[in-house]
């Protein structure tokens, strides 16, 4: 027998030819004489244009054409609302080009193409834009008090979408509470800044009539299904890649951004390749982001810490345009009560629109937002009975038993009811008590405290929903001459893994090494159907829809082995690479096996000849291949999930504060994690710290600051504070395995899970070092060390 | 983030470098490129004629004679660092440039080149105030040494003429028997500092501070050095109450305003508290090397 794959921390297929950089990027598709395409960006956050020249540029030598709204067409019209829902009374989406107006900071106004990217740039340059300034508010506060200037004249207030849901009885539960705690908490907006920025190229051929799209996309299928749409033409004529990519973390499921419809329509109108490669600046003002939201929480428990009650309203700034719609708002309010029991839950809010980029789900998805309110509240509830902070979600969580635990009322983002379907919440949070060594830390505490130090204990717990539908598919074929197998799918990988975990799955049906197992995706003529990656999804959905298209293929392969060695089909047994006879030493490569499954016509070379209808071995009644027989061993399949998986997990960290610097160290950071059976525990982990590492981001250094005039003041990493190698600690990731009872596999999603907790852990500790200072709450991320010496001020310290 | 168009030239000798930098009133002078370099892919500066000055012997390599640390033009942050002649001459001096960006920036960029850029945040013009060092520049008319206080105007801007090219910095190597200590708050690991200080301190045989410079970068329009607070701590024993006494007189010199990385208030507090570690830290080598 071979080992089981599933499960085996295998080093990642892809890892070689990253790290040798033979990777292929955007960039990097060698196509021939690309033109290049810059774009004028609008430098206000809201004004009225009042004219274009573009006649220098133009005239620029080198340039191959120049765009603004009046010579695209078509394509100017406000691009697609993603995700319609109710609550949005005014949806506003943008235009590839402004016309009229523009919202944003970083807005596309005109687009040069030229010879290169440095011409298109000085012809960009050359551009008079006259424009006429409004103004603007984008404190998301104010803008939803009467009288703030509009970001959309049709919008009262600035409110996008009002959502309110409720599950129990919030009112009577309230009524009924023994104390009650309200707190308001701030989480501030930050970007995914992926590695690789945003980039798109085109090639119109004339010959074939296609269009290719190379784009650094999340959802190559659907931009696919997009792009024929708004450009008109047959699916079948549209081919979009997504090659290597350099990270996604969400910015590159939205589309459109203006450049992927822009560039593929400039190659098909110029008889030549475009392409364009945002730049950094570019990336942080005109791609989406995400994060802004104030809560406003109160629970109401009991004496004995037992929580009946949640009431939460926010505000959610969703930028100048919603074109994915609340999913954000939306996730963050169905996860508010997080792993605890709560029965009677009221949660609202209000999306707001600020003359800002748009904002779309980066990585977590509301759930940090969510999470930061409920562990806070938490917290403050513990302080005020005077309840251990381990104590107060003992008595909380749902238990084992518990499961399914549904929440009547609540939908997710995924349409269906929220139900959270399995976990070990109380022994997660035995383990990272244990290994906080909490039983012991306020003496700890105490004893370094002589010295002027001050330690403190932070932990968080988060739910998340993962694996959303609609569903996935998988393609698997056994290659006759290699007896490798291929496998497609329809999503499109930013670095997760996929090529390994979905190798896994399938190595465990065929009885073939991971690394024989050769998985194609982000490309729309290797898989016609699917959805793309997001919300944590790849493993549950694609993971299980090629588990069930590999379990085919392995009934299809025992039956044809089977005939070949004359055996029963129960007798035959899959691995290393062939099939065998059980306890015997007859066997058959797969090679084999899938040629002798193609009644081929012509004899091309002695593995083609032994499978010809004409061979000795073939059988001579009925026709080559039977009734309802497909040639080859090759098969696809689809999995839709029943409804979101719910993953889970606790952090903790031991930090240390100076206060006279007011910095944070991170002493031991340690997440207890349950993403039910786990495909490759390394990958795992992989994803787990880079979710950590972005969530210390958010938790002690990203912040995009925005001035009063709505101009990004921080547009490049200088300033933006994302952590470097050398802020992060060591991470340390004890796994639970829950299996999901809703799919073949048991597998939940884990790639957002590392981000969500870390921003509440970090608050809670410097909150605990501090203590003794009187320094207070801290109820905001990111936690700066100027809010510290503000709370210390304030103090007197 | 594409530069606009220039010209570029790179002379071999000083002369034709000064030359060609006289022959443009929009030339600037390239040297490691890591402050430049962005500023022209961010189209900040747009100079019509770059005159690189990497390929000038004469303008590379470190040297020590006369109680000065002589470091040329294109002497790399990275050099002067690992010099172990300039370790033993001045600890401070390598102690410091750890602090300065990253590896690979330090492997490109100058210590000269820093100086011009004149960032007052950057460590390497702290280091040449707190030493009282100097800057050689060399224009059409000649050559000049300026001096350190002299040198640094404001934040990005020095004394030297736009057509003068820097030659080289003078560091003066430690006086003897001193103690050295520099620090400095980042928010991350490498970058500019919202606030660091330098102190070098000697002690007389009673232990008490007998010639002490603190100077501090990050916290005003350049760097500054903290003339009241070396005079609460000078002759003093170093106490607690002279320590805190000094953290303060240094905070009253923050004249940063409140910008995103940090409030004037948090300055004041970094600056207070580094004064007081440096000086501590500076002392306790002292003792050491009495
Ligand atoms: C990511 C990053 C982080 C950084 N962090 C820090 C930091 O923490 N602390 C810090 O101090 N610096 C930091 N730097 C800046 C770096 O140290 C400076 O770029 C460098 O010191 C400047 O030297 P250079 O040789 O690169 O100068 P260049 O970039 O070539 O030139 C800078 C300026 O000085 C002028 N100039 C240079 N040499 C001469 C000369 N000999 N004569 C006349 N004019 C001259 C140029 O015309 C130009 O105006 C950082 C840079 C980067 C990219």
């Amino acid at each position: 027998m071979s080992t089981r794959q599933f499960g085996a921390r295998i080093e990642r297929n892809i890892d070689p030819k990253l790290l040798r950089g033979e990777g292929v990027f955007v960039d990097d598709i060698p196509l021939p004489q690309p033109l290049h395409a810059a774009f004028v960006r609008s430098p206000f956050a809201r004004a009225r244009i009042r004219s274009i020249n573009i006649a220098a540029a133009e005239r620029h030598p080198g340039v191959a054409a120049v765009y603004t709204c009046d010579n695209i067409g078509d394509l100017d019209v406000e691009m697609p609302l993603l995700i319609p829902h109710s609550s949005m009374k005014h949806p506003h989406t943008q235009r590839p080009l402004a016309r009229g107006d523009v919202y944003y900071v970083g807005q596309c106004v005109a687009m040069v193409v030229a010879v290169n990217r440095y011409v298109a740039e000085d012809a960009a340059a050359l551009i008079e834009v006259d424009y006429d300034p409004l103004d603007v508010e984008i404190d998301i506060e104010k803008a939803v008090e009467g009288g703030a200037p509009l970001v959309h004249a049709d919008a009262p207030n600035n409110i996008a979408a009002h959502f309110v849901q409720v599950s129990g009885n919030p009112d009577e539960a309230f009524a009924k509470a023994e104390h009650v705690v309200k707190i308001r908490v701030q989480v501030e907006r930050s970007t995914a800044a992926p590695m690789e920025c945003r980039a798109v190229a085109a090639r119109w051929d004339e010959v074939s009539q296609e269009l290719t799209v190379w784009d650094g996309t999340q959802a190559p299928i659907s931009l696919r299904g997009g792009l024929a749409s708004i450009l008109k033409l047959d699916e079948d004529k549209v081919r979009v890649i997504a090659p290597d990519v350099g990270g996604g973390f969400g910015q590159k499921i939205m589309m459109f951004h203006p450049d992927e419809l822009l560039v593929p329509m400039a190659a098909m109108e110029l008889g030549r390749p475009v392409k364009y490669i945002e730049d950094r600046r570019e990336n942080f003002i005109g791609a989406s982001q995400e994060r802004t939201q104030i809560h406003y929480i109160e629970l109401a428990a009991k004496k004995s810490g037992e929580v009946i009650g949640l009431k939460d309203s926010f505000l959610h700034d969703t930028g100048a345009f919603i074109p994915y719609g609340i999913a954000v708002a939306q996730v963050a309010s169905t996860s508010i009560a997080g792993p605890y029991r709560i029965p009677n839950i009221w949660v609202e809010f209000k999306a707001v629109y600020t003359p800002t980029v748009q904002v779309t789900p980066y990585r977590g998805c509301g759930r940090p937002q969510a999470c930061f309110a409920i562990e806070r509240a938490m917290d403050q509830l513990a302080e005020k009975l005077g309840i251990d902070r381990f104590e107060i979600r003992r008595r909380n969580l749902i238990g084992e038993k518990e499961f399914p635990y549904p929440r009547e009322g609540l939908l997710f983002a995924d349409g269906l009811k929220v139900t959270l379907d399995s976990g070990q919440y109380h022994k997660a949070l035995e383990m990272i008590l244990a290994e906080l060594g909490a039983a012991n830390f306020a003496a700890a505490q105490q004893q370094v405290r002589a010295e002027g130090k001050y330690l403190g204990l932070g932990l968080a717990f988060y739910v998340e929903g993962t694996g959303l539908g609609p569903y996935e598919g998988g393609h698997v074929r056994i290659h006759p001459i290699t007896g490798k197998v291929y496998v497609n799918t329809g999503l499109s990988c930013q670095g997760q893994g996929h090529d390994t975990v979905f190798a896994q799955i399938v190595a465990d049906q065929l009885g073939v090494k991971p690394q024989d197992v050769i998985v194609v995706e982000g490309d729309t003529k290797a898989f016609d159907w699917g959805v793309a990656t997001f919300a944590s999804r790849a493993a549950v959905v694609s993971g299980n829809a090629i588990h069930k298209t590999a379990t085919i293929v392995r009934e299809k392969t025992i039956e044809a082995a089977a005939n070949m060695l004359e055996a029963d089909a129960a007798d035959i047994d899959l691995h290393d690479g062939a099939a065998w006879v059980k306890g015997s030493n007859r066997f058959v490569p797969l090679a084999a096996v899938a040629t002798a499954s193609n009644p081929l016509r012509y004899a091309f070379n002695k593995a083609a000849q032994a499978a010809t209808q004409f061979a000795p071995a073939s059988r001579h009644d009925g026709p080559p291949l039977e009734e309802g027989k497909a040639p080859g061993l090759e098969a696809s399949d689809y999995y839709s999930p029943p409804c979101a998986t719910w993953a889970y997990g606790v952090h903790g960290a031991l930090v240390e504060v100076d206060p006279e610097l007011c910095t944070v160290k991170v002493n031991k950071y340690v997440c207890i994690h349950d993403c039910g059976n786990m495909i490759n525990p390394m990958i795992v982990e992989g994803q787990v710290h880079g979710g950590v590492a972005q969530g210390l981001g958010g938790a002690l250094y990203e912040r995009l600051e925005f001035e009063p005039s709505g101009n990004l003041a921080n547009a490049n990493f200088v300033d933006f504070l994302m952590p470097y190698a050398t802020e992060i600690p060591d991470i340390k990731v004890m796994h639970l395995e829950t299996p999901s009872p809703l799919n073949p596999l048991g597998v939940k999603g884990v790639g957002e899970a590392g981000c969500i907790a870390v921003g509440a852990v970090v608050a809670s500790a410097v909150e605990d070092a501090l203590k003794p200072l009187g320094a207070g709450r801290f109820h905001q991320v990111p936690l700066t060390p100027s809010m510290i010496q503000a709370a210390l001020d304030r103090a007197g310290r | 983030m594409k530069p606009p168009l220039f010209r570029y030239q790179a002379p071999k000798t000083l002369k034709e470098a000064v030359i060609a930098l006289a022959s443009d009133p929009d030339a600037m002078v390239l040297a490691g490129g890591q402050s430049l370099l962005p500023a022209l892919n961010f189209r900040l500066a747009s100079p019509s004629l770059l005159v690189d000055i990497q390929h000038i012997d004469e303008l590379k390599g470190i040297s020590i004679a006369h109680g000065q640390i002589i470091v040329k033009a294109m002497t790399r942050h990275r050099e002067l660092e690992l010099d172990e002649r300039v370790r033993q001459a001045n600890p401070l001096i390598a102690e410091t440039m750890a602090h300065v960006a990253h590896i690979p920036i330090r492997n490109r960029g100058t210590v000269v080149g820093s100086l011009c850029h004149a960032d007052g945040a950057a460590e390497v013009p702290l280091v040449l105030i707190l030493l009282g060092g100097s800057v050689v520049v060399e224009g059409p008319s000649g050559r000049r040494e300026i001096e350190a206080d002299k040198f640094f105007r404001f934040h990005l801007s020095t004394a030297r003429r736009r057509d003068e090219i820097a030659v080289e910095a003078r560091f003066p190597v430690l006086p003897a028997g001193s103690g050295w200590a520099f620090d400095e708050l980042t928010r991350r690991h490498g970058d500019y500092a919202i606030a660091g200080v330098g102190a070098v301190v000697r002690l007389d045989a009673g232990g008490h501070a007998n010639d002490i410079r603190l100077a501090a970068c990050g916290v005003a329009s350049r760097p500054i050095r903290l003339l009241e607070a070396e005079k609460l701590l000078s002759g003093t024993a170093l106490g607690e109450a002279e320590l805190k006494a000094a953290g303060k007189a240094a905070a009253d010199l923050v004249s940063a305003p409140d910008d995103m990385h940090a409030t004037n208030a948090y300055r004041r507090r970094v600056v207070a508290a580094l004064v007081r570690r440096m000086v501590a830290k500076a002392a306790a080598r002292a003792r050491t090397r009495q």
